[in-house]
């Protein structure tokens, strides 16, 4: 008979899931269980500055290692800060296990100080939450939300934990099972064996892989299925790693900012094999208009995703490297030389403008700089806007889990505090995070936690002293008259960086501003890389939100 | 795919959906929510226990508009709920309440 209170209870089954290290800030309603943890020499805690940022943290550890992590909030603001994090966890299918502390029990719906209703601000957010009324329910509790949280599409689950239960004396047997994910919907052969007839009867296929491709582990599949078949292949934000971008069969990103090549393709393919992704407005433009002479067969493991934008021809529903499996004796070898030509032939002819690559002063030329600097082990995080798109329109990503980006909430914010995440993940990795002015703000106190940690993330600053995505938008499509989105103070960030114990370095300023970069990038610990960027400079091709993706400008 | 259907536009297609669903506090709210950030009308709901206690069964009765069957699955992944069986309007467990609404 083992007998604990909640929270020590709560801290053994994290242990047992093998949590290593946990993310988050304590406060008055989640402190029994922060003395638990205290005492416990198994976890390390790393203490975020922001609730926000502790959330990224378990967000950029889960986007690495693939397993759900775990971020830590008190009630009250603690939790209403952790919301943004959850939210885009849930938008990317990232596992994630928050657990926050609330008021006790009895005084829950009292407008208690620091009280609000966690369970259901959150029940939109997560992909399941619980509150715990019970310590003994704990028991259940911890083991499921890891299930639920990794089964089937991944995604984040929240456990309110009031701080009398935390307190409460549980007496049981056993420790119940660590948590497996649910098993894998079983295969539809016969759909399986009739997209592989759509696919060897195609005559300009196009196979278009998502984030789910990373998820499943399958990108070398996915690869392979891509090569046998003879399949160019396009990738959404989030599946950019899955086929390195060098191969010959990669038509790049697709959508908004993929190259006028890509979109072409599509536009002329006769079949898309959508496996993995959802038809996100940000890649597909204007759905009527999108593939129009496509027929579709699309995988996903989540039944929902199946007809939700597009309706398929076959829809499967299914694990990506199960499907693929099965795909691959099925899928006949295929040269595909005319449909190849045509495709090399729009590729020429529509390339991405990189215009002044050679210039680590420029946009394209830095995000040039830092890969010609690191090889294919480093991590490349960024935050959302300009430099995000810049970064992945440019940069030659060639391994899945490379990449971490906030695709679907679009978070500005997410890059410091999730390159942390990843650094603590993966230790022996260079971490880069690729951000703007705007979005570093969102999320700055955590350079005190990078400081702190001492990890080898490379904070790599394309400042431009604006909001550049907005200020875009604002030029292009509302007659040119920018509104709020010029700062008109600058910012010394090399003081700030330097304020918070960072190293950094200002390109700007740098007589040979790629041996700066290089060596700032290979020096062991953090750095802030400083280099300002023309305002004018804007993200091209675009797709105007609404419009169809072969009406790009740019 | 159009986010809000005229009532007037669509048909009027009455349905009944039969849901089993684990019964504890905060069930109702995931299914409720679960509609409303859908943009997707609940005419009518009724909710209670099963005799188990364990379970609750939650009637909900909804107008047939072309995003009912993604509604559906959006349902059948919400973890607590056990089943969803859908049923034609005429169905009597809202026909026989109607007494109560006059």
């Amino acid at each position: 008979m083992m007998q604990m209170t909640g929270a020590e209870l709560i801290l053994r089954l994290l242990e047992r899931q093998g949590i290593e290290t946990v993310c988050g800030i304590p406060g008055g309603a989640i402190l029994p269980f922060y003395d638990a943890l205290g005492q416990c020499d198994t976890i390390h805690h790393v203490l975020a500055r922001h609730e926000q940022g502790g959330g990224f943290m378990a967000q950029g550890m889960a986007r690495v290692s693939g397993k759900p992590e775990v971020c830590l909030a008190s009630s009250g603001p603690g939790a209403t800060n952790l919301v943004t994090a959850i939210a885009d966890a849930k938008l990317d299918s990232i596992p994630m296990v928050a657990i926050t502390g609330q008021v006790p029990l009895g005084m829950i719906g009292t407008d208690a100080f620091q009280e609000v209703d966690t369970y259901g601000m959150t029940i939109p957010l997560t992909k399941h939450n619980f509150l715990v009324r019970d310590a003994n329910d704990l028991l259940q509790v911890i083991p499921e939300a890891f299930r639920i949280a990794m089964s089937g599409r991944p995604g984040p689950v929240l456990i309110d934990v009031p701080k009398d239960v935390q307190c409460q004396m549980v007496s049981f047997e056993d420790y119940p099972p660590v948590a497996v994910p649910d098993a894998l919907p079983a295969l539809d052969l016969a759909a399986i064996e009739k997209a592989a007839e759509m696919i060897n009867a195609a005559e300009r296929p196009v196979l278009y892989l998502g984030g789910g491709v990373i998820h499943s582990g399958a990108s070398h599949l996915a690869v392979t299925l891509a090569e046998q078949g003879g399949l160019p292949t396009t990738m959404t934000l989030m599946a950019l790693g899955t086929m390195p971008i060098d191969h010959p069969l990669s038509i790049g990103m697709l959508g908004m900012h993929g190259a006028r090549y890509t979109n072409y393709v599509l536009e002329e393919a006769d079949l898309l094999i959508c496996v993995g992704a959802r038809f996100d407005d940000r890649a597909i433009g204007k759905a009527a208009e999108f593939c129009p002479r496509a027929k579709i067969i699309h995988v996903d493991i989540d039944p929902a995703e199946l007809h939700k934008i597009k309706t398929a021809h076959i829809g499967i529903t299914g694990d990506v490297t199960q499907v693929v499996e099965a795909l691959l004796p099925l899928v006949q070898v295929k040269l595909r030389e005319p449909w190849l030509a045509q495709v090399a032939d729009l590729k020429e002819r529509f390339p991405l403008a990189k215009p002044n690559i050679d210039n680590p002063r420029s946009h394209y030329g830095l995000v040039q700089a830092v890969a010609d600097a690191l090889d294919d082990e480093a991590v490349i995080a960024t935050d959302v806007g300009q430099h995000q798109m810049w970064v992945a329109q440019a940069y030659p990503f060639r391994r899945p889990r490379q990449w971490l980006t906030s695709g679907g909430l679009g978070t500005m914010g997410f890059g410091l505090p999730t390159a942390i995440g990843a650094a603590l993940a993966a230790p022996e990795r260079t971490v880069v995070c690729f951000t703007g002015d705007g979005s570093l703000k969102m999320n700055i106190q955590e350079m005190a936690t990078l400081a702190e940690e001492e990890l080898n993330v490379k904070i790599v600053l394309m400042n431009n002293n604006s909001l550049g995505l907005v200020y875009q938008q604002q030029n292009m499509f509302y007659g040119q008259r920018p509104v709020a989105s010029k700062y008109k103070r600058a910012v010394n960030f090399l003081k700030i960086a330097e304020g918070f114990g960072l190293d950094a370095v200002d390109l700007d300023t740098a007589e040979d501003p790629a041996a700066t970069l290089a060596e700032a990038l290979q020096r062991p610990g953090p750095c802030l890389i400083h280099c300002s960027i023309d305002r004018e400079e804007f993200v091209y091709p675009m797709v105007p939100p609404g419009a169809a993706n072969t009406e790009m400008i740019g | 795919m159009s986010m809000v259907i005229e009532r007037e536009a669509a048909a009027v297609t009455k349905v009944v959906l039969e849901l089993e669903v684990a019964n504890h506090a905060g069930v109702m709210s995931h299914i409720c929510g679960l509609f409303a950030r859908r943009a997707f009308n609940v005419e009518g709901i009724l909710c209670m226990p099963l005799p188990d206690a364990t379970r609750s069964r939650i009637w909900l009765l909804v107008f047939e508009d072309e995003r009912l069957e993604q509604m559906i699955k959006q349902v059948e992944k919400l973890e607590d709920v056990i089943s969803v069986v859908r049923h034609g309007a005429e169905h009597a467990v809202f026909e026989r309440l109607e007494t109560f609404f006059r």
